[in-house]
This record gives structure tokens, sequence and C-alpha cells, in this order.
């Protein structure tokens, strides 16, 4: 699996309240949480992102609240990856069981500028700054972290194994 | 090697003799909660699992707190698809207006969570069950799916920090105070992926209430778990709530902690973070001159019995800063009543505050006190992000019942012994 894009670029301690504002809670639908993906944060996001596009971040993205809103806005926006220096844990694995590609790399998450063309190779971990033509390697993920993702996310996991 | 007293409930939970940190595990759930925002996408997801019923109807709890009494249509929907969902399964632990309180103080409160348990929640400060000696920790509605279709989830086994407290807390300072002065000293990444556990011979001074308080706001250090020992006062806890026989674990002599980090209780002062994330802690004497709009007193973190005493002692005889509106919010239908009939509701009302029904509404910006561009609230919840309480342009100061209590006197960010000293 591969992705490809532009990439939008946030800085630390990226919250859940402002990838989904709680104010846009009182539904679970995925096209309308999309529409007011990090509207607190960056309100030209929505208008801006296009489909493989990649987010950028630094520390703790997706700290606070556990709410799976975020994730699934972000992917529904078309994200096709989350790459950060680190992830909140909730964060983390709500986009693990729900197969929203995230890679931890302090290397590419301190030099990848805002607007930079990247690739991102899921096998591998190999993230490449096609823009300065920089490459970077991720973290890999622990076996069982694999075939969770390999299985399509937690549900077809659990529903082969349990 | 020991191990902790997490590693211990993990080992137990999965069925192993023992875990290391890093390990991953599948582990038995004794509990499994969700509330109205995040239990609508866990049955969205529950027949994908392809079970005909839920694993335990007696160990799911779901408690509709977040936008209740429904705060408008879309709300409604999504309480009346939990409400189905609860029909449907005949889930045993599902509480209507009337019974519901916030998810965090009703749980321990109705003796739904005991010492040695595994809890998972679809809601972060699921955490707050460590005070009662059990592992519990926050995830999302698919987790939260899976357990309810397995009963199980699967963890990383983490690394434990352990508090090393001593000494007491002194007047005017709380468990508050201190975990936000943890969070303040190790940052909002401080825990992150980690338990963190809280011993030493300074935790026994510190009441069920306040140790609540401090497993809540783990997760504001990114942690995974808080926990503490289990002594006589949660024995007791345990035993008045009428919680299931209690398995204690206790963190060997020779437990591999990744740091200890030693704090003196005598040594924290009332303390306030400042927007916009936790770990901006400020003694509340330096805030001062910062002016006020809202004090909202309330919320899992800090809605508890001794908590709304703690904010009733400063407000007695006193009358709130004419530009400031504090908004009272008992946890629970049993803490409501309680505070009703020990007069804190007059000491309130008299002061000027407005009680209501138990909702986490303003902590996340819902609804109950939503503050304007501009406006700044001194709160006791537990998350000061930007746009948390309303407009992105807004801020929320958090600090304890007493701090919020003093400020709403005064109008200004101020130290609870300053208004009790002027008598």
């Amino acid at each position: 699996m591969k992705a490809e894009g532009r990439v939008f670029r946030y800085g630390d301690n990226v919250d859940t309240d402002v990838i989904i504002p709680a104010r846009y809670l009182n539904t679970s639908d995925r096209k309308e949480l999309a529409s007011h993906c990090m509207e607190d944060i960056d309100a030209s996001f929505v208008k801006n992102v296009h489909d493989g596009d990649i987010i950028v971040a630094g520390r703790n993205f997706g700290c606070g609240s556990s709410r799976e809103h975020a994730p699934i806005a972000i992917k529904e926006s078309g994200i096709s990856c989350v790459i950060a220096s680190t992830f909140a844990r909730i964060f983390f694995r709500n986009s693990i069981n729900i197969g929203l590609p995230i890679l931890e790399c302090p290397e590419a998450s301190a030099e990848i500028e805002a607007g930079d063309k990247v690739s991102v190779d899921f096998a591998t971990g190999i993230i490449k700054d096609e823009t300065t033509g920089r490459e970077y390697r991720a973290e890999p993920f622990p076996p069982f972290m694999q075939s969770l993702i390999e299985a399509g996310g937690l549900v077809p996991y659990i529903k082969e194994n349990y | 090697m020991g191990m902790t007293m997490t590693e211990k409930i993990l080992a137990h939970a999965a069925g192993l003799p023992e875990v290391h940190p890093g390990q991953l595990i599948m582990a038995d759930l004794d509990m499994v909660l969700g509330n109205d925002i995040t239990s609508p996408v866990a049955i969205k997801e529950f027949p994908r699992f392809g079970k005909e019923r839920v694993f335990d109807r007696d160990r799911i709890a779901l408690v509709p707190d977040h936008f209740t009494p429904n705060k408008d249509i879309k709300a409604a929907q999504q309480c009346a698809c939990v409400r189905a969902f609860a029909e449907k399964e005949g889930i045993t632990n599902y509480f209507e207006v009337g019974r519901v309180g916030i998810e965090h103080a009703l749980l321990p409160e109705q003796g739904l969570v005991t010492a040695g348990d595994a809890v998972i929640g679809a809601d972060s400060h699921t955490c707050t069950y460590g005070a009662l000696g059990a592992f519990s920790t926050g995830v999302g509605s698919t987790d939260m799916a899976a357990g309810m279709a397995i009963g199980k989830a699967w963890f990383k086994v983490p690394s434990t920090i352990r508090f090393n407290l001593t000494g007491r807390l002194g007047r005017n300072v709380s468990g508050k105070d201190l975990i936000l002065s943890i969070i303040g000293m190790i940052g909002v990444d401080g825990a992150l992926y980690r338990a963190m556990e809280f011993s030493g011979e300074g935790v026994h001074s510190l009441s069920m209430d306040d140790r609540f308080t401090i497993a809540n706001m783990a997760i504001e250090a990114g942690g995974k778990n808080g926990i503490f020992p289990v002594d006589e006062k949660t024995l007791e806890y345990l035993k008045e709530h009428g919680a299931k026989e209690p398995r204690i674990f206790s963190s060997d002599p020779d437990a591999e902690y990744e740091r200890t980090i030693d704090i003196d209780l005598s040594t924290i002062v009332p303390t306030v973070s400042y927007p916009h994330l936790p770990e901006n802690t400020h003694s509340a004497k330096e805030g001062r001159d910062i002016r006020i709009d809202q004090v909202v007193i309330g919320s899992c973190t800090n809605g508890r019995l001794s908590d709304l005493e703690a904010a009733a002692a400063i407000l007695k005889g006193r009358k709130i800063a004419p530009w400031v509106r504090c908004i009272v919010i008992p946890a629970t239908q049993r803490i409501w009543l309680e505070a009703m009939h020990e007069g804190l509701f007059d000491i309130f009302v008299e002061a000027g505050c407005v009680v209501s029904t138990p909702t986490c509404g303003p902590c996340l910006g819902g609804y109950m006190g939503i503050l304007s561009e501009g406006e700044r609230c001194v709160s006791t919840t537990n998350r000061n992000f930007v746009g948390r309480m309303g407009h992105v342009k807004s801020e929320v100061y958090l600090a304890s019942p007493a701090t919020a209590a003093a400020s709403a006197v005064t109008g200004f960010i101020t130290d609870p012994e300053e208004v009790c000293n002027e008598g």
C-alpha cells in the first residue's frame, strides 16, 4: 500500500477537540464530521484538502478526548496518512482500529514542510519528501498491529479470530 | 523480577502468569462503558462483528451523560439510538435521565467497578477507576464495539511511572491541585503510553474523591491509566457502594518502574492551568489580574460531593462578583440529593450561582454554559484546549473547586486562602 499527496503541517499536541470540535459530535455521520475537520485550528483545511493528502505534525498528535470521530473525520476528508513524531495513545489505537494509516517518525515530522509533495510506502515504512528529495524511515509496527492493519482494522480481525 | 499492580491486573485479565512492558495482550474485560457521543458509533459497528448478542448484558454500561437532557434534535436522535440498543440487548446498566449521572462519578457510585477489574470505556476519562485499584482506560468506539461483542480488548502493557507521595495536602489544597501540578511538571505527554501509579505513605491521607480526581486526569499527561493501591479507604468505599468482591493486586517491592518522582504533598499550592494546555500551570496567586466571566464547578473530574462542599465552604455567606456567571453541576443524582440535604444549594443560590442537572454539558462545549468570543472561564473540568468550552477565542482556566469558588467571588483568578482570610 502506498500514499502520495501534499502536506498539511501542524505543530505539537494537536488535540481531538480541534480535529473535530465537540459541538459537531451530535452526529456520527462521516461526511458531516469530515466537513468540520480541523475547523478550529485550520479553517481552510476542508476547502483545500484533496484525496491522498498527508498530515504531518509534531508530538502527541490526537491528544485529549477518545472520540473516534477524530480519525474518522480525517480519513473521510481524504487524508491518506498522518505522520507525527508521536501520537496520543487513544488516537493511535483508534486509527489502527479503523484503518487510518499513521506513522511515527520524529525526523520526518521535524523536516517536512507544509505544501511538500510526499510519498509513503507502508510496506517498508519509507517516507519520501519528493519536494526536497529527502528520505525517512518510520518505525515498523509490531507483528500484532501489522496483522490488525492487514486484516483491514479491528472488526475484520476479530471476526476472523474470535 | 516483580510486577507493578498494573502489570498484575493485566496478566490476570489475559490469563498469563506474568506480563512485561511492551507486550501485546488480549485481556478479558470486567466492564465496557460508552456514552451518548461514543456509543452510537459503536452500536453502528456492532453488527459487523457477526455476534447475535452482546457478550454479557450485565458487564456493559451505557451512560447518556454528555448532551443530556437532550440538547437538540441531533442529540435526541443519538440518545434514542443508545436507548433502543440498550432495550434490544437487555443492557442492565443503562441509565435514563433522572437516574443518569456523569459516567465516571456514576459507575463507582453504583458499585459497578471494583479493585482488580479490567475496564475499558469509550471515553478518555475512563482512567478514573484506577482510584479503586482497577486497570481502567479510555478507548474509541470500535474498541467498545469489540468489547461488547467478545468481552475482550487488546493492550500494549504499559511501563509505569511511580509518583511517590509523602506528607499531606494543606488547607484549601486538593487532589486537583496535585494532578495539575504533576501535569505541569511532566507535560501533557509526560506519561504517554504509560501507567501512572500514585503510591507512598502520602496516598493514605487522600480522600477517595481526591483519588478519583487525580486518576481522572492521568490522560491529560498522556497516561494510559492512573492507579492507586487499595487501602482501607478503598475497601470501605467499595463496601459502602455495594461493589463486588475486590481482587487486591499490589506492586511488588522489586517491581520495575520507568522512573520514580517524589512529591511532598505539603509543597503543593492552589494551581491553575492557563489556556490552552493543562500543562500551562501557575499558582492561583499569580492570576489575580485575570478577570473572568464564568465559573463552572462540576464534571467527572470535580463534580463529587466533597468538591461541592469545598466550593460551598468558600461561597457561604458571600456573593459572587456581579459580572460572573457561576454554574454548579452535581455529577450524579445521588450527589445532587446529598448536596441539597446538606443545604449546599441554599449557599450556591444565595451567592448568585445556578445549579444544573447532572451533565457533561459545558466541559466539552456541548451546552449549559458556552463561552462567547473573548470570554474567560475558571473551570473545575479537565481540558482547556482551543474552543473547548465554546468560541475558538474563548479561554478556559482549570482549577480546583475551592479556587473556582474563590475566583467567582472576586471575579478574578484567586487563591482560596485570600477569600478565607478576608473572613
